[in-house]
């Protein structure tokens, strides 16, 4: 096996009861890429990053982290997640939630502070830091949930729709904290529905119906499909 | 047409609500049944013992209506009364009967001393003027229904609002994504679980002692035991409302739905916990019961409260409060799997 595969999918599908969520998916993830998931909502992007965050396993098939099996509790330590829906609590500040998560995450004292004024800068919040959350905006409220998945400094994140329903340039400040964070060797999984956004990453692989269709470079999927836009290119790859 | 669109709406959600329609049909009817049973038993008929009666009036007297027990010695009456199997026994002392009475339920008090005075009319016949003199093992004659009632409703109420409250708080955890946000992270799932006990341990300390307070110092609600004894039973009973709520949050999947199980799981549990006599009820509901929290809570309350006792007479109950828990607690671990296997 590579040694700088981060993530490898092996194989695996998922069925709720007789519905099929994913077939057949095999995949590997390089360290310290930008890996993009892209494809409409139902297509099982979230089904497949839950499993590589722990939360879910496959029915069948086999994912392996830094060349270990999930779900593993040691594994979970170097992975932060970040969902689709803001999993904050409303009732408790920013600083609050920061605290909460970092001391399960095990770090106090003096690091605590340090990294609480570490991600709440990199998100751009530090001026919100005592707010209570249910104050903040809906844009405020990603970059802290985007701030709490960074407090361990995890060597991978996954990140589940990071940008949806967000506007320009705030989406253009999140995606410059992920190219920051990516310089320090932070391999980061993106899923996403927005065809522009996928042209930021690395490498994509395009997902429907739960399966995979295609695997590549922006470019390299643009060339093999003979199209000049990703959108173009998902729908030659979707045989429509 | 508004209007119109909006009820249809309405009608529509219900009726996809399954869960929901089956609640506002069958919660009331259960509730009523169980009142019914609970209200239309049959009379209680009360135990009375018979100490060293002369001949001539034992058989005089008309021993229908209730169960009679002859003894020769009051201490063995006595010990009968101390172990439940009596609610009162008749003495004959210089040729005047004397009841002495168990005393700690009014209702039980009141059937003994109907039966008794029923079944003394024909001795009193030939010697009106005489007066039966009453004595009460514990409580008196001016002991009100509230005083037996009493610990039964602090714990009622105690068991009621926690498992509301912790119930709705881990339903809250998990629609909010913070569940599956904390199961992303390193922590293991007991660690959760004990979290909410201990953080919920914390309120309901401060909330049991508090209401057991405001009902003895406040209400005059009748304190015998320690105080210390009742807040050990009600801490022990928040335990078992917290396990089995946050238990049976995992099968709802909102607030409301938390509240449907209120008339199934909460308010059955006092139709068993001795506000109503159990030996009234009908044989095919009254073993329900000992499967209930609140029953051995109620019992170990009553005891500190109305009899007195002290931690030999409760240890029994909070044991069997600490089972529920751990039950309940054991059952939580394994409804978490459904979020993460490991």
């Amino acid at each position: 096996m590579d040694d700088n595969v981060c993530i490898s999918i092996r194989h695996v599908s998922k069925t709720f009861g007789k519905h099929q969520v994913l077939s057949g998916i095999e995949l590997e993830i390089k360290d310290g890429e930008i890996f993009g998931l892209l494809g409409p909502s139902g297509a099982g992007k979230s089904t497949l990053v839950k499993q590589l965050a722990g939360l879910d396993t496959p029915t069948e098939g086999e994912n392996f982290l830094f060349q270990q099996r999930m779900p593993s509790l040691s594994l979970m330590k170097r992975i932060g997640y970040m969902a689709q829906a803001d999993a904050l609590y409303e009732d408790l500040s920013a600083k609050e939630n920061l605290q909460f998560f970092s001391t399960i995450y095990g770090i106090r004292g003096k690091k605590q502070r340090e990294r609480i004024r570490e991600v709440m800068e990199l998100v751009d919040l530090s001026a919100h830091l005592n707010k209570r959350v249910a104050n903040f905006s809906g844009g405020m409220k990603r970059r802290l949930s985007l701030a709490l998945s960074l407090l361990h400094e995890p060597e991978l994140l996954i990140l589940d729709e990071p940008t949806v329903g967000i506007d320009p340039v705030l989406r253009r400040n999140i995606w410059d904290a992920f190219y920051d964070l990516n310089k320090r060797g932070t391999t980061i999984i993106v899923t996403t529905h927005v065809m522009d956004e996928a042209d930021k990453c690395d490498r994509l692989a395009l997902m429907r119906e739960g399966a995979i269709i295609a695997v590549g470079t922006p470019e390299e999927l643009k060339e093999k499909s003979n199209t000049n836009s990703l959108e173009e290119a998902f729908l030659a790859f979707g045989g429509e | 047409m508004k209007v119109m669109a909006l009820t249809k709406r309405i009608l529509q959600q219900i009726a996809r609500d399954r869960r929901t329609m089956a609640l506002l049909i069958a919660a009331p009817i259960l509730v009523l049944t169980m009142l019914h049973l609970v209200f239309n038993g049959e009379d209680y008929v009360p135990k009375i013992g018979l100490v060293d009666l002369p001949r001539s009036i034992e058989s005089q007297i008309d021993d229908t209506g209730a169960e009679i027990h002859v003894y020769s010695h009051e201490e063995d009456a006595m010990k009968e009364i101390s172990s439940g199997e009596l609610d009162g026994y008749i003495t004959f002392v210089h040729h005047s009967p004397g009841i002495t009475l168990e005393g700690s339920d009014p209702s039980v008090n009141s059937a003994a001393i109907k039966w008794i005075r029923s079944a003394f009319e024909p001795l009193q016949e030939s010697n009106p003027k005489q007066e039966i003199e009453i004595s009460y093992v514990h409580g008196s004659s001016d002991m009100g229904s509230f005083d037996y009632f009493g610990p039964v409703l602090l714990g009622f109420f105690i068991f009621f609002f926690v498992f509301l409250i912790a119930g709705v708080s881990f339903i809250r955890e998990r629609t909010t994504g913070t569940l599956e946000k904390l199961l992303s992270t390193p922590i293991r799932k007991w660690e959760i679980i004990m979290g909410y006990v201990l953080g919920f341990g914390l309120i309901t300390m401060i909330q049991s002692t508090i209401i057991a307070w405001y009902s003895i110092y406040v209400l005059g609600m009748l304190m015998e035991g320690s105080f210390w004894h009742v807040l050990l039973i009600t801490l022990f009973l928040a335990l078992t409302a917290l396990t089995l709520g946050i238990l049976i949050s995992s099968f709802a999947n909102n607030e409301l739905q938390m509240i449907q199980f209120i008339p199934v799981i909460v308010v059955p549990q006092i139709f068993f916990s001795g506000l109503f006599n159990l030996e009234t009820i009908s044989d095919w509901l009254s073993w329900i019961g000992p499967y209930t929290p609140l029953y051995y809570a109620a019992d170990a309350l009553r005891d500190v409260m109305v009899r007195g006792e002290g931690f030999p007479a409760i240890y029994l109950d909070l044991l069997l409060l600490l089972g529920f828990s751990a039950l309940f607690l054991l059952l939580n671990l394994l409804v978490l799997r459904k979020y993460r296997e490991i």
